[in-house]
Formats: C-alpha cells, structure tokens, sequence
C-alpha cells in the first residue's frame, strides 16, 4: 500500500470510525453519569435575567432554527426511504431545501448575536465560562459549514438520506461502512467530524438542557404537593417503620 | 374534606417600626452567596411606596398570579402554553435593574489611599462585574417616603382613588406611612409551583411550606414571572431559582424561622392552621368581591371533632391538631376576623396574614377644650399644652373615615379592593383601644364602650385576649409550631452552620454553577 493512502486510511478509519464511537459512548456515559450524580449542574444557564433585550434576537432565531435543523437531520437519519420518496418529487425537494437552508441561516444569526451580545456586556462575561466559548465556536463553524454545503453540494436532504444515513446506521449496527463518507468533500466531512465533535463535549457543556426539555409540563397538573411518607398510612399502627427516609421529590 | 396543615403567619403592621432587622437575620443565614447578593427573601416595604421589585404589584408589568380565565383561572403570564412558547425568551421576566444591581464599597481605600489633601472615599462597586457603579436603586431605595415623587406616588395601590385623595395624602403635613414586611406567603395555591415547566416546586404536604428542588430547577425561569409577590428570584450565577423556605430547617427542629426569631417589634405571629384543600380550587376562581371571604371560610376550627377526626384520616400528627388549636395565626384569622391576606386579587391564597395598621389612621394632633383638658386622667395628660394625640373624639368611627391613608389604598392591599373589610377590620382595632383606654385612662364612660364592643362584636373578654396577644405577648404565645417528627423526617436535619454559603441542604455535592 502506497503511503499516501495509509495515511489517509488511517485518518478515515479515526474520523469514522473510532471518533464517532468515542463520541458516543463519551455522550452516553458523560450525560448518564452527570445526571445521576451532579444534578444540580443541569441548568440552562439563562442569562436573561442580566440582559434580556438582545437575548430576543439571539435565543429565538438560534433555538427555533436549531430545534427544526436538527429535526430534519434526525428525520433523515431515520427515515431514509420517505425523505427520499418525499424529495421524489422537485417541487418538494426545494421546498425542503429552502425551509432546511432559512432555518440554517436563522441558526446562524442567531448565535452570531448570542456570541456578540456575550462578548460585548460586562455582566454577561462574569457568567460567561471557557466552555460557552468553545461550544458556541463550534457551533458557528458547524452551521456555518451546513450552509455552505446546503448552497454548493446540493440535494443534501436526498444524498444525506442515500449515502449518510446508511453509513450512521452503520455505526449504530457496530459494522462500520465508511466509504461514502470516506468519499465525500472535505467541508462534509468537516461538517461531520465537528458534529461528533460537539457530542463528544456535549456532556461538559451548558447543551445538556436540550435533554431536561420539560415536555412532560404538558401532561402534569399545575400544582404539586409533596408528601414524604404515604399520609393515609402514617398514623396506622401497622404502617413499618422504614429505615431509609424518603428521597424528596 | 381533605383535611391539611399549613404554617401561617401574621404580621401586626401597627407595631412594626420597620428596622430591617428581620431582612438582615434571613439574609446573613441564607442570602450571602454570590447570586443571591440581590434576593431578599424577607424585606419591608414603606407604604405608600413602590416596594421592591420597583412596582411588583403592578400586573401588567410584571404579569403575575392568576386571572379569571372564565369560570375557572389561568396564570396570567406563564402557564404550559405561554410557559412553553416563552421558554427561550421570557417577555415578561424581571431584569436584575428591577431590583437593583447589588453593589459594595471598597471600603479599603479609605484605609489604605495615601496622605493627600482630600478625604479618601469607598466607591461603591458592582457585586457582579466588580466595576465602580452610580447606585440608582437599593432593596429600600424609598424608605420612609424618601423620593416620593417617584417612589409613594407611583405606588399601585393607589388606582381607584381620585387625584384630590391622592394629593391629600401627599401633603407635607399630612403625609403618613407604615411598613410592609414580606416574605413568601406560602400560597395554597401558588403561581410559581403551577408555573414551574420542570416540576421543580412543590408543597410540602406536612407544613405547607413551598419549595425549589435544587436539583431539579432548571433555570426556565417562569416562577420569577409567575409569583405575583416577585418572592421566587433567580440566581443570575449558579443559575437556579430561590426563594424564601420560611426557614424549614429551624422550624423542623422547633425554632422560629430568622426573621421572625429577630423581630424588634415582635410583630409576628406564626402557627399553624388546618384548611380544607377540596375548596382551593373553588376559592381561588370566585368572584373578587367573595376572594377573601372564601379564603378565609377554607379554615377550619381546630376544635371541631369532625375536622379533628379528618385530619387525623389524613395522616395530621397530633402535635400538629394541638398546635392548631393553640394556633396564635388562627385567632388573628379566624377567630378574631383581624387579620387579611395581602393582594387576595391575585388568587393564590395567600398563607401570610396581615393585621392593617391602625395608627396612622389615628395619628392626629388635635387641639382640646380647657374642660376636655382638665378632665384628663393624670396618666394621659403628657401634655402641658392642650394639644392632644386625637383617640377620644365624639364621633368614634368617622376618624376611620378620614383616615390618613385613605381606606381604599388599604382596601387595595388587604381586601381585594372592598373597603368594608378594612373598615370592620380596623373599627375592631379601634374598639380595643378603646376598650383599654377606659381600662387603663379612665376618660371614657362604659357606656360608650359598651357600645363599642357591641357594634364590632366583640366582649370584654375578646377585648383582653386581643389585648393580650397583640401587647404583652411572650415568645411562646407568638410561636406555636410543633417541632418535626424525627419519623417522619422531612427534608433533612443538619446543621444550619456547615451549609452557611451554599445552596441549602440535602445536596452532597458542591454547590457550583454548571458547565
Ligand atoms: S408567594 Fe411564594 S408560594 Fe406564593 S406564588 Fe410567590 S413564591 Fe410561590
Ligand atoms: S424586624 Fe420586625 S419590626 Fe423590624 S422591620 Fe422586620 S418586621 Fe418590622
């Protein structure tokens, strides 16, 4: 084998394969363990309460934007077949296309402005910590790669679904099949090794409050009251005496 | 009849004097921490005045508590859609300018500058940037009327009441103030629990006192908004909400929480009263004008074999049915109709009663006949001119009337807007008064007192308890809490001392904000 593409083995087979595992079983491990054991540490962080007004234009561009990106990427991941009887049809492709590119640019200001309006007022550096930095970067590359391979390599929704998904699932069925990826542009590639990037850090980032989104406010009644033993039972001689108190809450 | 316990206390405005020593007792114990600089879980407001955050009755800045949402309520400024659609930016969440920027001084300087011609000074400098800061607002920025203009005249209870009333208030001989401490009312049917999307608060079922888990809070930050009394703050560094815990740690050990263990005035009161949880809903959606009345009817007389027996069903320790019973909260309350919730309008259900004040109402000064003067009983004749601290007029009532502080600017505080309440309430006040001042001056005749008892129905003996209660009381009879059972440990026992400067108790990890 020629060295040259030893090398390039070499490098394929780390950011393929070793780098995606790592970062999930880093993901996995980190997110279990930090919520099990360090809980008071999940929190979003919210820095609104020092500067809310340019936060507007941050927060919401960059989470709405986000949440449906990442929704089509997901789509697409598990999904294949349908996105591309979807994008059979041209009408549909573009409109997928175009939606998927707005909302990439949306992301894109938005943490643009977030990154600005953190760098820019003295209260919000006190809470600002090197991770914040880091993630929002990567975040901007990464987003700002997506853009850029939305406009100069197009159908991404049909050659994601075609080629990216079955190397993903792939990953996930522990046989790894690299080489479309292995074949594809340097910025895709780019694109995807800063996103196993960001899950690989995910667990030592303020990210973690995608995870405790409270969707589950949706089904609970409004108030809550909290009852350390069973009061029904407390006051009845037969009720055991238990040696462990109740964890509250 | 679901039967449960809440700890409750009232506050006798009439004798605080308004001092902050309860705010400095609750904030060296929990407060002192980076983040929380800003939070006073207990503070005392002057009245009239805008309180702090700056205009925090005004709902339609800071939307918060319920409203009336047709037969039923909803909250008015988060709730799952509006909690859900605003989770990435709260329009209506409080700034850190509404309270204010917590600063310090560098007092060093005034050590440590060299000689020169000028005094040194201490800058005041910004507890979060560390940056020298002009201070444009403090948790007491307009104690005793300081900055009126801006401050009193823009309080919000005064809506309803004609400029003419508003500007006699204002007048420089006639001003007239109290104080309002405030702590979280533990609601029986709290906003921030209602609007927290993680889940977060709760109710404790034992003592009702409402709390954040700590670890669970996730910094959505809707129980600032949705608090009407802006008693949930927000720790701008761990990122976590806070709030009054009415001392739990002390109170589950058998101590009077800080702010009230520290009260110069001795003005509070904290027992416990038992409630029917089957009326909250219904209580918290009537019609405003039945508000506090259908609060108030949710009590329940500790005495009452079926209430005793409900509560016992319902797991209610004994301690707890004996200590209601001797509860000093449920005297002012119930029993003795003296004491309301504070902005009832807001439909949590306030469990933090207040006793309006009476004096400055009264206070005064009016000029009296030789006759009057000489018919003084000695001990009352502190003047040697025949100017008198006015509390014997003819007219007994119509001094209520012509109150100082116009009974609608209390009525707007205390009783949902409905001014009657006030009134009956402060003519019991007075009829005590009254009463002592024929026990102990002399200057009254029976009759007349006789008279007055009976119009606010009330007895000689009532009379005396109120009495007794509200001057001569000891500790005990102002606090009657049982201590927690060690069975059925609530939160935690741990020493309040090893925790000082963290988040609170029952978290083993250290108590740092989060990647
Ligand atoms: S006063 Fe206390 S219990 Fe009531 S809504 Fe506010 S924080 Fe919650
Ligand atoms: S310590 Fe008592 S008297 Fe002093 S301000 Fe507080 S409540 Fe009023």
């Amino acid at each position: 084998m020629e060295p040259v593409s030893a090398f390039v083995n070499l490098y394929n087979n780390f950011f393929f394969i070793a780098l995606p595992y790592i970062a999930v079983i880093v993901f996995l491990v980190g997110t279990i363990y930090r919520y099990r054991s360090t809980s008071f540490g999940f929190s979003s962080l919210s820095s609104q309460f020092l500067e809310g007004k340019k936060l507007f234009w941050g927060s919401i561009p960059f989470h709405i934007g986000i949440l449906v990106v990442f929704l089509g990427h997901l789509t697409a991941f598990l999904l294949p077949k349908e996105t591309l009887l979807w994008n059979s049809e041209p009408i549909r492709l573009i409109a997928l296309e175009v939606t998927g590119f707005i909302f990439g640019l949306s992301v894109l200001f938005g943490l643009v402005s977030l990154f600005i309006r953190r760098i820019s007022n003295a209260r919000l550096r006190v809470v600002t910590s090197k991770m914040d930095i880091i993630v929002e970067l990567l975040l901007i590359a990464v987003v700002i790669l997506g853009c850029w391979i939305a406009l100069g390599y197009r159908w991404g929704s049909s050659w994601f679904a075609a080629d990216l998904s079955p190397y993903l699932w792939s990953i996930v069925k522990l046989s790894p099949q690299i080489d479309a990826v292995s074949a594809m542009p340097v910025v895709i590639k780019l694109h995807i090794i800063l996103a196993f990037i960001i899950m690989l850090l995910f667990p030592f980032t303020r990210l973690v409050h995608f995870l405790v989104a409270p969707l589950h406010y949706i089904v609970r009644p409004y108030q809550k009251v909290v009852w350390n033993w069973d009061r029904k039972a407390i006051r009845d001689p037969n009720t055991p005496w238990s040696p462990t108190p109740p964890k509250n809450n | 009849m679901d039967v449960r316990s809440q700890v409750s206390m009232v506050f006798h405005l009439d004798k605080c004097i308004g001092c902050h020593t309860c705010s400095i007792a609750c904030k060296n114990i929990w407060t002192d921490r980076k983040g929380a600089e800003y939070m006073w879980w207990n503070n005392v407001e002057t009245k009239p005045g805008t309180g702090y955050p700056g205009k925090w009755e005004n709902q339609d800045i800071y939307k918060g508590g319920w409203e009336k949402d047709g037969d039923s309520i909803a909250l008015k400024g988060a709730g799952k859609k509006k909690g859900l659609l605003n989770i990435f930016h709260n329009p209506n969440m409080p700034m850190i300018d509404d309270y204010y920027e917590p600063f310090t001084y560098k007092y060093l300087d005034l050590i440590e500058s060299p000689a020169s011609d000028d005094q040194p000074t201490a800058r005041p400098v910004s507890l979060i940037t560390g940056k020298p800061i002009d201070i444009k607002m403090g948790p007491n920025w307009d104690d005793d009327l300081s900055g009126t203009p801006d401050y009193a005249r823009n309080d919000p209870n005064l809506e309803g009441l004609t400029p003419a009333e508003q500007d006699a208030m204002f007048q420089l001989e006639k001003m007239a103030f109290f104080y309002l401490p405030r702590i979280c009312n533990h609601c029986l049917n709290p906003a921030c629990v209602a609007a927290c999307p993680s889940g977060a608060i709760y109710k404790r079922g034992e003592d009702g006192v409402v709390l954040i888990n700590q670890d669970v809070c996730r910094a959505w930050r809707m129980c600032v908004t949705a608090c009407p009394y802006k008693k949930s703050y927000y720790n701008w560094n761990n990122g976590k909400s806070e709030k009054c815990i009415l001392c739990y740690p002390r109170i589950e050990a058998g101590f009077a929480p800080a702010c009230m263990h520290s009260c110069v005035g001795r003005i509070r009161y904290l027992g416990v009263i038992l409630y029917d949880a089957d009326q909250i809903e219904s209580a918290a959606s009537a019609d405003e004008s039945e508000l506090v009345d259908k609060q108030l009817d949710m009590l329940l007389d500790p005495y009452d074999p079926e209430v005793i027996k409900a509560a016992k069903a319902n797991g209610v320790s004994d301690s707890t049915i004996n200590a209601a019973q001797g509860s000093p909260t449920y005297k002012f309350v119930k029993k003795w109709g003296l004491a309301l919730p504070l902005h009832a309008e807001y439909r949590t259900l306030p469990m933090l009663f207040y006793v309006p004040p009476l004096l400055p109402v009264m206070a005064s000064v009016t000029e009296v006949s030789k006759d009057q003067n000489d018919n003084l009983n000695p001990i009352a004749k502190q003047w040697t001119d025949s100017w008198l601290y006015d509390t014997s007029t003819e007219e007994l009532w119509g001094t209520i009337d012509q109150a100082r502080l116009p009974l609608k600017y209390m009525a707007n505080m205390f009783g949902a807007g409905d001014e009657s309440k006030i009134k009956g309430q402060l003519q019991k006040l007075m009829a005590v008064r009254i009463y002592r001042r024929w026990k102990t001056v002399g200057d009254i005749s029976e009759e007349k007192v006789n008279e007055v008892l009976k119009d606010t129905n009330l007895t000689a003996e009532l009379a005396d308890e109120i009495y007794n209660l509200t001057s001569l009381a000891k500790f005990d009879d102002r606090f009657n809490v049982p201590p927690a059972h060690r069975e059925q440990a609530i939160e935690m026992l741990e020493f309040a001392g090893d925790e000082k400067g963290s988040t609170g108790f029952g978290i083993k990890e250290k108590v740092q904000r989060g990647l």
